[in-house]
Protein backbone atom coordinates (compact mmCIF):
# COMPACT_ATOMS: atom_id res chain seq x y z
CA UNK A 1 0.00 0.00 0.00
CA UNK A 2 1.20 3.12 -1.11
CA UNK A 3 0.05 6.68 -1.19
CA UNK A 4 0.61 8.48 -4.49
CA UNK A 5 -1.04 11.13 -7.04
CA UNK A 6 -4.11 8.84 -7.14
CA UNK A 7 -5.20 10.68 -4.00
CA UNK A 8 -5.22 14.08 -5.24
CA UNK A 9 -7.04 12.91 -8.29
CA UNK A 10 -9.79 11.19 -6.60
CA UNK A 11 -10.22 14.01 -4.15
CA UNK A 12 -10.61 16.42 -7.09
CA UNK A 13 -13.28 13.99 -8.47
CA UNK A 14 -14.95 13.78 -5.64
CA UNK A 15 -15.14 17.47 -5.16
CA UNK A 16 -16.39 17.50 -8.75
CA UNK A 17 -18.66 14.73 -7.99
CA UNK A 18 -20.48 16.98 -4.98
CA UNK A 19 -20.41 20.01 -6.90
CA UNK A 20 -22.14 18.59 -9.60
CA UNK A 21 -24.74 16.83 -7.01
CA UNK A 22 -25.41 20.22 -5.64
CA UNK A 23 -25.84 22.44 -8.23
CA UNK A 24 -27.59 20.04 -11.08
CA UNK A 25 -29.25 17.02 -9.09
CA UNK A 26 -30.26 17.72 -5.64
CA UNK A 27 -32.30 20.75 -6.45
CA UNK A 28 -34.55 19.63 -9.33
CA UNK A 29 -35.59 16.31 -7.65
CA UNK A 30 -35.63 17.49 -4.40
CA UNK A 31 -38.07 21.07 -5.81
CA UNK A 32 -40.19 18.10 -7.81
CA UNK A 33 -40.43 16.34 -4.31
CA UNK A 34 -41.83 19.26 -2.42
CA UNK A 35 -43.93 20.56 -5.16
CA UNK A 36 -45.68 17.08 -4.97
CA UNK A 37 -45.93 17.15 -1.60
CA UNK A 38 -47.65 20.81 -1.48
CA UNK A 39 -49.80 19.60 -4.91
CA UNK A 40 -50.74 16.48 -2.46
CA UNK A 41 -51.56 18.61 0.45
CA UNK A 42 -54.03 21.03 -1.94
CA UNK A 43 -55.39 17.86 -3.02
CA UNK A 44 -56.31 16.15 0.44
CA UNK A 45 -57.86 19.67 1.51
CA UNK A 46 -59.67 19.77 -1.82
CA UNK A 47 -60.99 16.31 -1.64
CA UNK A 48 -62.06 17.27 2.59
CA UNK A 49 -64.12 20.46 1.12
CA UNK A 50 -65.76 18.96 -1.72
CA UNK A 51 -66.74 15.86 1.09
CA UNK A 52 -68.33 19.04 3.31
CA UNK A 53 -69.86 20.28 0.08
CA UNK A 54 -71.35 16.96 -1.03
CA UNK A 55 -72.94 16.60 2.54
CA UNK A 56 -74.04 20.21 2.74
CA UNK A 57 -75.98 19.97 -0.92
CA UNK A 58 -77.31 16.09 0.21
CA UNK A 59 -78.40 18.21 3.15
CA UNK A 60 -80.05 20.97 0.80
CA UNK A 61 -81.92 18.27 -1.39
CA UNK A 62 -82.99 16.32 1.56
CA UNK A 63 -84.71 19.86 2.92
CA UNK A 64 -86.05 20.39 -0.98
CA UNK A 65 -87.48 16.83 -1.30
CA UNK A 66 -89.15 17.18 1.68
CA UNK A 67 -90.37 20.84 1.41
CA UNK A 68 -91.51 19.58 -2.55
CA UNK A 69 -93.67 16.76 -0.89
CA UNK A 70 -95.16 18.81 1.29
CA UNK A 71 -96.25 21.52 -1.17
CA UNK A 72 -97.46 18.60 -3.93
CA UNK A 73 -99.64 17.40 -0.46
CA UNK A 74 -101.25 20.82 -0.20
CA UNK A 75 -101.68 20.81 -3.92
CA UNK A 76 -103.46 17.13 -3.71
CA UNK A 77 -105.88 18.17 -1.10
CA UNK A 78 -106.55 22.13 -2.48
CA UNK A 79 -107.32 19.70 -5.85
CA UNK A 80 -109.29 17.19 -3.76
CA UNK A 81 -111.46 20.39 -2.15
CA UNK A 82 -111.97 22.07 -5.46
CA UNK A 83 -113.16 18.77 -7.13
CA UNK A 84 -115.60 18.11 -4.21
CA UNK A 85 -116.52 21.61 -4.46
CA UNK A 86 -117.14 21.12 -8.30
CA UNK A 87 -119.01 18.32 -7.33
CA UNK A 88 -121.62 19.33 -5.31
CA UNK A 89 -122.34 22.52 -7.33
CA UNK A 90 -122.79 20.60 -10.39
CA UNK A 91 -125.25 18.33 -8.12
CA UNK A 92 -127.30 21.33 -7.08
CA UNK A 93 -127.19 22.63 -9.96
CA UNK A 94 -128.33 19.09 -11.41
CA UNK A 95 -131.26 19.65 -9.08
CA UNK A 96 -132.58 22.89 -9.70
CA UNK A 97 -132.25 21.96 -13.67
CA UNK A 98 -134.17 18.96 -13.09
CA UNK A 99 -136.61 20.78 -11.15
CA UNK A 100 -136.61 23.59 -13.61
CA UNK A 101 -137.14 21.32 -16.54
CA UNK A 102 -140.10 19.27 -14.47
CA UNK A 103 -142.04 22.62 -13.84
CA UNK A 104 -141.65 23.74 -17.36
CA UNK A 105 -142.90 19.94 -18.26
CA UNK A 106 -145.65 20.10 -16.07
CA UNK A 107 -146.87 23.43 -17.49
CA UNK A 108 -146.39 22.13 -21.12
CA UNK A 109 -148.51 19.41 -19.64
CA UNK A 110 -150.96 21.70 -18.24
CA UNK A 111 -151.73 24.39 -20.74
CA UNK A 112 -151.78 21.26 -23.31
CA UNK A 113 -154.56 19.41 -21.47
CA UNK A 114 -156.14 23.13 -21.30
CA UNK A 115 -156.12 23.46 -24.91
CA UNK A 116 -157.32 19.73 -25.84
CA UNK A 117 -160.20 20.50 -23.19
CA UNK A 118 -160.54 23.59 -25.00
CA UNK A 119 -160.89 21.60 -28.11
CA UNK A 120 -162.76 18.91 -26.89
CA UNK A 121 -165.42 21.64 -25.53
CA UNK A 122 -165.61 23.29 -28.63
CA UNK A 123 -165.65 19.93 -31.09
CA UNK A 124 -168.59 18.75 -28.48
CA UNK A 125 -170.01 21.94 -29.57
CA UNK A 126 -169.91 21.77 -33.04
CA UNK A 127 -171.22 18.03 -32.62
CA UNK A 128 -173.92 18.94 -30.51
CA UNK A 129 -175.14 21.64 -33.07
CA UNK A 130 -174.80 18.86 -36.01
CA UNK A 131 -176.30 16.02 -33.83
CA UNK A 132 -179.11 18.33 -33.05
CA UNK A 133 -179.76 20.05 -36.37
CA UNK A 134 -179.56 16.50 -37.81
CA UNK A 135 -182.45 15.59 -35.34
CA UNK A 136 -184.19 18.45 -35.98
CA UNK A 137 -183.58 18.30 -39.44
CA UNK A 138 -182.21 22.00 -40.37
CA UNK A 139 -179.96 24.47 -39.91
CA UNK A 140 -179.52 25.63 -36.58
CA UNK A 141 -178.07 29.08 -36.97
CA UNK A 142 -174.46 28.76 -34.65
CA UNK A 143 -175.01 32.71 -33.91
CA UNK A 144 -178.32 32.39 -32.82
CA UNK A 145 -177.61 29.72 -30.23
CA UNK A 146 -174.46 30.49 -29.50
CA UNK A 147 -175.75 30.97 -25.42
CA UNK A 148 -176.72 27.68 -25.53
CA UNK A 149 -173.94 25.86 -27.13
CA UNK A 150 -171.55 27.86 -24.56
CA UNK A 151 -173.77 26.69 -21.79
CA UNK A 152 -173.36 23.35 -23.16
CA UNK A 153 -169.93 23.50 -23.63
CA UNK A 154 -169.48 24.89 -20.09
CA UNK A 155 -171.66 21.96 -18.74
CA UNK A 156 -169.15 18.87 -20.29
CA UNK B 1 -6.17 -17.71 -13.97
CA UNK B 2 -6.11 -14.16 -16.11
CA UNK B 3 -2.69 -13.94 -16.62
CA UNK B 4 0.17 -15.92 -15.01
CA UNK B 5 -0.80 -19.55 -15.27
CA UNK B 6 2.32 -20.66 -14.29
CA UNK B 7 1.88 -19.56 -10.78
CA UNK B 8 0.25 -20.73 -7.72
CA UNK B 9 -2.71 -19.17 -5.65
CA UNK B 10 -0.13 -16.92 -3.63
CA UNK B 11 0.66 -15.65 -6.66
CA UNK B 12 -2.27 -15.43 -8.26
CA UNK B 13 -3.54 -13.39 -5.40
CA UNK B 14 -0.21 -10.97 -5.17
CA UNK B 15 -0.32 -10.35 -8.85
CA UNK B 16 -4.58 -9.45 -8.43
CA UNK B 17 -3.10 -6.83 -5.84
CA UNK B 18 -1.14 -5.08 -7.96
CA UNK B 19 -2.52 -1.82 -9.38
CA UNK B 20 -2.72 -0.52 -12.87
CA UNK B 21 0.02 1.92 -13.06
CA UNK B 22 1.92 2.75 -16.58
CA UNK B 23 4.28 5.51 -14.89
CA UNK B 24 6.26 4.14 -12.28
CA UNK B 25 9.67 5.18 -12.17
CA UNK B 26 10.33 3.85 -8.46
CA UNK B 27 8.74 1.89 -5.90
CA UNK B 28 8.74 4.97 -3.81
CA UNK B 29 7.59 7.71 -6.72
CA UNK B 30 4.58 10.01 -5.41
CA UNK B 31 3.34 11.20 -9.33
CA UNK B 32 2.37 7.34 -10.36
CA UNK B 33 -1.56 7.28 -10.47
CA UNK B 34 -3.13 3.71 -10.40
CA UNK B 35 -4.91 4.37 -13.68
CA UNK B 36 -7.37 1.59 -12.74
CA UNK B 37 -9.33 3.03 -9.19
CA UNK B 38 -9.18 6.54 -11.45
CA UNK B 39 -10.56 5.15 -14.44
CA UNK B 40 -13.23 2.51 -12.45
CA UNK B 41 -14.00 5.56 -9.54
CA UNK B 42 -14.52 8.53 -12.67
CA UNK B 43 -16.50 6.06 -14.57
CA UNK B 44 -18.72 5.27 -11.76
CA UNK B 45 -19.11 8.94 -11.20
CA UNK B 46 -20.18 9.69 -14.25
CA UNK B 47 -22.66 7.04 -13.97
CA UNK B 48 -24.21 8.33 -10.85
CA UNK B 49 -23.79 11.95 -12.21
CA UNK B 50 -25.58 11.36 -15.84
CA UNK B 51 -28.75 8.55 -14.07
CA UNK B 52 -29.21 11.44 -11.54
CA UNK B 53 -29.07 14.23 -13.68
CA UNK B 54 -30.90 12.68 -16.43
CA UNK B 55 -33.93 12.04 -13.97
CA UNK B 56 -33.50 15.40 -12.51
CA UNK B 57 -33.58 17.13 -15.69
CA UNK B 58 -37.47 15.85 -16.50
CA UNK B 59 -37.88 15.38 -12.84
CA UNK B 60 -41.83 16.21 -12.83
CA UNK B 61 -44.05 17.45 -9.53
CA UNK B 62 -46.49 15.11 -10.90
CA UNK B 63 -47.09 11.22 -11.56
CA UNK B 64 -43.23 10.28 -11.60
CA UNK B 65 -41.85 7.93 -13.57
CA UNK B 66 -40.58 4.39 -12.45
CA UNK B 67 -36.86 5.67 -12.36
CA UNK B 68 -37.48 8.74 -11.01
CA UNK B 69 -39.61 6.96 -8.34
CA UNK B 70 -36.44 4.94 -7.46
CA UNK B 71 -34.14 8.36 -7.56
CA UNK B 72 -36.73 9.90 -5.62
CA UNK B 73 -36.87 7.34 -2.78
CA UNK B 74 -32.86 7.00 -2.52
CA UNK B 75 -32.66 11.43 -2.16
CA UNK B 76 -35.77 11.25 0.33
CA UNK B 77 -33.58 8.53 2.40
CA UNK B 78 -30.31 10.61 2.54
CA UNK B 79 -32.32 13.33 3.26
CA UNK B 80 -33.90 11.96 6.22
CA UNK B 81 -30.53 10.43 7.34
CA UNK B 82 -29.66 13.81 7.27
CA UNK B 83 -32.39 15.11 8.76
CA UNK B 84 -32.03 13.11 11.91
CA UNK B 85 -28.75 14.06 12.48
CA UNK B 86 -28.27 17.77 11.28
CA UNK B 87 -30.87 20.78 12.16
CA UNK B 88 -29.72 23.24 9.54
CA UNK B 89 -29.65 24.33 5.96
CA UNK B 90 -29.24 20.77 3.90
CA UNK B 91 -28.70 22.40 0.90
CA UNK B 92 -25.02 21.40 0.93
CA UNK B 93 -24.81 18.39 3.45
CA UNK B 94 -27.88 16.61 1.86
CA UNK B 95 -26.65 15.93 -1.63
CA UNK B 96 -22.91 15.72 -0.80
CA UNK B 97 -24.60 12.77 1.66
CA UNK B 98 -26.11 11.51 -1.47
CA UNK B 99 -23.20 11.83 -3.47
CA UNK B 100 -21.15 9.83 -0.54
CA UNK B 101 -23.96 7.37 -0.94
CA UNK B 102 -24.49 6.46 -3.99
CA UNK B 103 -20.64 6.81 -5.08
CA UNK B 104 -19.22 4.54 -2.69
CA UNK B 105 -21.81 2.08 -2.99
CA UNK B 106 -21.68 1.66 -6.71
CA UNK B 107 -17.80 1.31 -6.21
CA UNK B 108 -18.37 -1.06 -3.67
CA UNK B 109 -20.99 -3.09 -5.96
CA UNK B 110 -17.57 -3.65 -8.41
CA UNK B 111 -16.60 -6.36 -5.65
CA UNK B 112 -19.41 -8.50 -7.37
CA UNK B 113 -18.45 -8.61 -10.59
CA UNK B 114 -16.35 -11.69 -10.87
CA UNK B 115 -12.68 -11.21 -9.47
CA UNK B 116 -11.08 -11.84 -12.88
CA UNK B 117 -13.68 -10.31 -15.33
CA UNK B 118 -11.87 -6.98 -15.53
CA UNK B 119 -8.37 -7.91 -15.45
CA UNK B 120 -9.52 -10.64 -18.18
CA UNK B 121 -10.59 -7.74 -20.47
CA UNK B 122 -8.03 -5.49 -19.74
CA UNK B 123 -5.50 -8.32 -20.17
CA UNK B 124 -6.59 -8.57 -23.85
CA UNK B 125 -5.47 -4.91 -24.60
CA UNK B 126 -2.19 -5.35 -22.78
CA UNK B 127 -2.76 -4.26 -19.06
CA UNK B 128 -1.39 -7.24 -16.74
CA UNK B 129 -2.75 -5.73 -13.76
CA UNK B 130 -6.11 -4.29 -13.15
CA UNK B 131 -8.31 -4.28 -9.43
CA UNK B 132 -11.70 -3.06 -10.20
CA UNK B 133 -12.60 -1.93 -6.91
CA UNK B 134 -11.86 1.20 -6.15
CA UNK B 135 -12.43 1.49 -2.51
CA UNK B 136 -10.71 -1.90 -1.43
CA UNK B 137 -7.78 1.03 -2.91
CA UNK B 138 -6.12 3.57 0.00
CA UNK B 139 -5.82 6.11 -2.24
CA UNK B 140 -9.48 6.63 -3.28
CA UNK B 141 -10.74 6.28 0.52
CA UNK B 142 -8.55 8.61 2.07
CA UNK B 143 -9.44 11.04 -0.97
CA UNK B 144 -12.73 10.80 0.56
CA UNK B 145 -12.15 10.87 4.16
CA UNK B 146 -9.56 13.74 3.78
CA UNK B 147 -12.24 15.58 1.44
CA UNK B 148 -14.60 15.27 4.37
CA UNK B 149 -12.04 16.41 6.95
CA UNK B 150 -11.33 19.50 5.11
CA UNK B 151 -15.21 20.18 5.07
CA UNK B 152 -14.76 19.53 8.67
CA UNK B 153 -12.49 22.37 9.10
CA UNK B 154 -14.12 24.39 6.76
CA UNK B 155 -17.47 24.46 8.90
CA UNK B 156 -15.55 24.61 11.84
CA UNK B 157 -14.30 27.38 11.09
CA UNK B 158 -17.84 28.80 9.62
CA UNK B 159 -19.80 27.72 12.30
CA UNK B 160 -17.55 28.93 15.27
CA UNK B 161 -15.61 32.04 13.79
CA UNK B 162 -11.51 31.57 14.23
CA UNK B 163 -11.30 32.61 17.20
CA UNK B 164 -14.10 30.32 18.43
CA UNK B 165 -12.61 27.34 16.76
CA UNK B 166 -9.55 28.26 18.49
CA UNK B 167 -10.88 28.10 21.75
CA UNK B 168 -12.16 25.45 21.44
CA UNK B 169 -9.48 23.42 20.52
CA UNK B 170 -7.81 24.62 23.54
CA UNK B 171 -10.48 24.82 26.42
CA UNK B 172 -12.39 21.76 25.76
CA UNK B 173 -13.03 19.30 27.01
CA UNK B 174 -11.26 20.05 30.75
CA UNK B 175 -11.30 23.38 31.15
CA UNK B 176 -10.14 26.91 30.26
CA UNK B 177 -7.10 26.65 32.63
CA UNK B 178 -3.59 27.94 31.01
CA UNK B 179 -2.28 24.44 32.42
CA UNK B 180 -5.17 22.85 30.49
CA UNK B 181 -4.51 23.92 27.36
CA UNK B 182 -1.76 21.43 25.65
CA UNK B 183 -3.73 18.19 26.71
CA UNK B 184 -6.81 19.52 25.68
CA UNK B 185 -5.21 20.45 22.28
CA UNK B 186 -3.21 17.17 22.03
CA UNK B 187 -6.40 15.49 22.74
CA UNK B 188 -8.61 17.81 19.92
CA UNK B 189 -5.97 16.92 17.64
CA UNK B 190 -6.22 12.81 18.09
CA UNK B 191 -9.85 12.93 17.93
CA UNK B 192 -9.78 15.60 14.95
CA UNK B 193 -7.14 13.44 13.14
CA UNK B 194 -8.96 9.71 14.10
CA UNK B 195 -11.88 10.70 12.01
CA UNK B 196 -10.59 10.69 7.98
CA UNK B 197 -8.23 7.78 9.23
CA UNK B 198 -10.92 5.86 11.01
CA UNK B 199 -13.64 6.88 8.02
CA UNK B 200 -11.42 5.56 5.17
CA UNK B 201 -9.33 2.41 6.91
CA UNK B 202 -13.10 1.25 7.74
CA UNK B 203 -14.10 1.14 4.42
CA UNK B 204 -10.71 0.12 3.02
CA UNK B 205 -10.28 -2.48 5.07
CA UNK B 206 -13.99 -4.02 4.27
CA UNK B 207 -13.70 -4.03 0.97
CA UNK B 208 -10.46 -5.28 0.79
CA UNK B 209 -10.92 -8.21 2.62
CA UNK B 210 -13.75 -9.17 1.09
CA UNK B 211 -11.78 -8.57 -2.50
CA UNK B 212 -9.45 -10.95 -0.56
CA UNK B 213 -11.86 -13.66 0.23
CA UNK B 214 -12.99 -13.34 -3.12
CA UNK B 215 -9.40 -14.29 -4.61
CA UNK B 216 -9.15 -16.97 -2.31
CA UNK B 217 -12.75 -18.81 -3.21
CA UNK B 218 -11.74 -18.13 -6.42
CA UNK B 219 -8.41 -19.87 -6.10
CA UNK B 220 -10.13 -23.48 -5.47
CA UNK B 221 -11.83 -22.91 -9.12
CA UNK B 222 -8.28 -24.30 -10.67
CA UNK B 223 -7.57 -26.26 -7.26
CA UNK B 224 -7.56 -29.28 -9.91
CA UNK B 225 -10.69 -31.11 -8.31
CA UNK B 226 -14.07 -31.35 -8.64
CA UNK B 227 -15.06 -31.60 -5.03
CA UNK B 228 -12.95 -28.09 -4.42
CA UNK B 229 -14.76 -26.67 -7.66
CA UNK B 230 -18.10 -27.12 -6.05
CA UNK B 231 -16.79 -25.65 -2.97
CA UNK B 232 -15.80 -22.57 -4.83
CA UNK B 233 -18.68 -22.14 -6.45
CA UNK B 234 -20.69 -22.51 -3.60
CA UNK B 235 -18.23 -20.54 -1.19
CA UNK B 236 -18.56 -17.69 -4.33
CA UNK B 237 -22.55 -17.76 -4.16
CA UNK B 238 -22.56 -17.42 -0.35
CA UNK B 239 -19.52 -14.78 0.22
CA UNK B 240 -21.32 -12.64 -2.78
CA UNK B 241 -24.79 -12.59 -1.40
CA UNK B 242 -22.94 -11.67 2.09
CA UNK B 243 -21.62 -9.18 0.45
CA UNK B 244 -24.06 -7.33 -1.22
CA UNK B 245 -25.05 -6.72 2.70
CA UNK B 246 -21.24 -5.20 2.96
CA UNK B 247 -21.24 -3.09 0.22
CA UNK B 248 -24.64 -1.32 1.15
CA UNK B 249 -23.87 -1.30 5.12
CA UNK B 250 -20.52 0.16 4.41
CA UNK B 251 -21.93 2.93 2.16
CA UNK B 252 -24.50 3.21 4.32
CA UNK B 253 -21.97 4.09 7.19
CA UNK B 254 -19.41 6.39 5.46
CA UNK B 255 -22.52 8.31 4.53
CA UNK B 256 -23.74 8.90 7.94
CA UNK B 257 -20.22 9.34 9.29
CA UNK B 258 -19.72 11.98 6.75
CA UNK B 259 -22.80 13.54 7.81
CA UNK B 260 -22.13 13.55 11.69
CA UNK B 261 -18.75 14.63 11.59
CA UNK B 262 -19.68 17.50 9.54
CA UNK B 263 -23.19 18.49 11.53
CA UNK B 264 -20.75 18.15 14.96
CA UNK B 265 -18.61 20.43 13.19
CA UNK B 266 -21.37 22.59 13.85
CA UNK B 267 -21.93 21.93 17.07
CA UNK B 268 -20.59 24.62 19.97
CA UNK B 269 -19.16 23.10 22.94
Amino acid sequence: MEFNATLIGEMIAFAILIWFCVHFIWPHISKAIEERQIKIAEGLNAAERAHAELKDADNKVAAEIKQARQQAAEIIDRAQQQANQILEKARTDAVVEINRQKAAAQDDIASMAQRAREELRERVGALAVQGASKIVQREIDPAAHKVLLDQLAAEI
Amino acid sequence: MASEPQGGLTEYITHHLHHFKPVQISEKDFWSVHIDSLTVSLALGVVFCLWFWSKARKATSGVPSKGQAFVEIVLEFVDGQVKDVFHGDRSFLAPLALTVFVWVFLMNAMDLLPVDLLPLITHKVGIGHFRSVPTADLNLTFAMSLTVFLLVIFYSFKAKGFGGYMHELFTAPFGSHPLLWIPNFLLNLVELLSKPVSLSMRLFGNMYAGELVFMLIAGLFSAGSWLLFGMGVIGYTVWGIFHILIIGIQAFIFMVLTIVYISMAHDHH
